[in-house]
């Protein structure tokens, strides 16, 4: 599973998002380690189940509960190389969102998919 | 994969989203709270006795004796195993995914 | 193998330091070696120098602080996380000039980085949060 160029090894990071964003910190700090792990070239992927498809809704206004809206931040990570956004559809069907919903282009995927993603991975960072 | 879930399935849903995204093969370690998903007689046994038939499901013992049950009074087909175990788990498997 | 170890939560509050260090205290003793511990969230709260529980109960800092030296652990404190959450080493204290630092011996405050590392450079990464 890993793969070797010259001597930099390259592991297939899964980030495993499933907390709504601003009930909590989790949101918000797991973005954080997508970021600076992005300069780290590694083959990274985030997976959004449960609550954690709510990380991608658009039009978080936050001005009234006094916290910065960090969803811009979604947007960012193609900048960054990260691109491989994958969300879960029963979570999505359950929350009665659909891709028009998200901030961002995702792929939504289903049970076995997401288990074959799942399969694929070296490293997987749960928050 | 090895899949750990450490809060009650009364509590969240970490339980029952780990069990969607399981396959033939998977080991799935209960530990802390989560260990009351593997009691005999809660309205989880039949749900957790079909899933062992599928999966290799685990409960840590020092967890399940600490909240008053024993090995006893897990379901059948549920492993007791101590901290020993479940790191000889986490060298068995090829990756580790905590359901939070 | 190597294990890497991430602890999401403080001490006390949840069970995952407790859980975290049992683990790695079994491995250690299995043989195995532990590239580092890495503390995010919450979890940077397990390295403050200024706890006085209950002494009746486990200490939970003092008992990393034991297992890091007994084996020569690296216990990481994200820097971000740490900053959020008031938790300075000597450095952090002065170049943000607050009159006190807080982090208990054994532990070291850095970077994201260093759990991307410990990712990259382990065998397994085990994850304990609530």
């Amino acid at each position: 599973m890993d793969e070797m160029t010259g001597d930099e090894v390259i592991k297939k990071f899964l980030y495993l998002n499933r907390k709504a964003p601003y009930g909590s910190i989790y949101a918000l700090e797991s973005l954080e380690v997508v970021l600076i792990g992005a300069a780290f070239d590694q083959d990274v992927s985030l997976a959004f189940i449960d609550d954690g498809v709510y990380q991608l809704k658009k039009n978080q206004e936050t001005k009234a509960i006094g916290m910065k809206n960090f969803s811009p931040t979604y947007r960012a990570l193609e900048g960054y190389d990260v691109e491989k956004l994958y969300v879960d559809k029963a979570s999505m069907d359950a929350r009665g969102l659909t891709e028009e919903d998200l901030i961002v282009p995702v792929e939504i995927l289903d049970e076995a998919q997401m288990v074959e993603l799942m399969a694929q991975q070296d490293v997987i960072l749960s928050f | 994969m090895l899949h750990t879930v450490n809060k009650s399935p009364f509590e969240k849903n970490a339980l029952e989203s780990c069990l969607r995204f399981t396959k033939e093969g998977d080991a799935v370690l209960l530990l802390e709270d989560g260990v009351y998903a593997a009691l005999q007689k809660t309205a989880f046994d039949d749900k957790m006795t079909e899933a062992s038939k599928r999966i290799k499901i685990y409960a840590l013992l020092p967890d399940v004796e600490a909240r008053g049950m024993r090995a006893e009074d897990l379901i059948a087909g549920i492993q007791p195993v101590d901290y020993g175990k479940f790191v000889d788990l986490v060298v068995e498997n090829n990756t580790v995914q905590a359901w939070l | 193998m190597k294990f890497g170890i991430l602890v999401n939560e403080g001490p006390y509050q949840h069970q995952a330091s407790d859980s975290a260090y049992n683990f790695t205290k079994a491995a250690l003793e299995k043989g195995h070696e532990i590239f580092r511990v890495f503390f995010y969230h919450d979890g940077v709260n397990n390295g403050t120098r200024l706890t006085v529980p209950p002494q009746d109960d486990r200490n939970i800092v003092n008992r990393w602080t034991e297992l890091a030296k007994q084996y020569n652990l690296d216990l990481v404190l994200c820097i971000a996380a740490a900053q959020r959450r008031g938790l300075l080493d000597e450095n952090e204290a002065k170049r943000h000039n607050k009159d006190a630092d807080n982090i208990a011996e054994g532990f070291r405050i850095s970077g994201l980085g260093q759990l991307v590392e410990a990712g990259i450079q382990s065998d397994r990464l085990v994850v304990f949060g609530d």
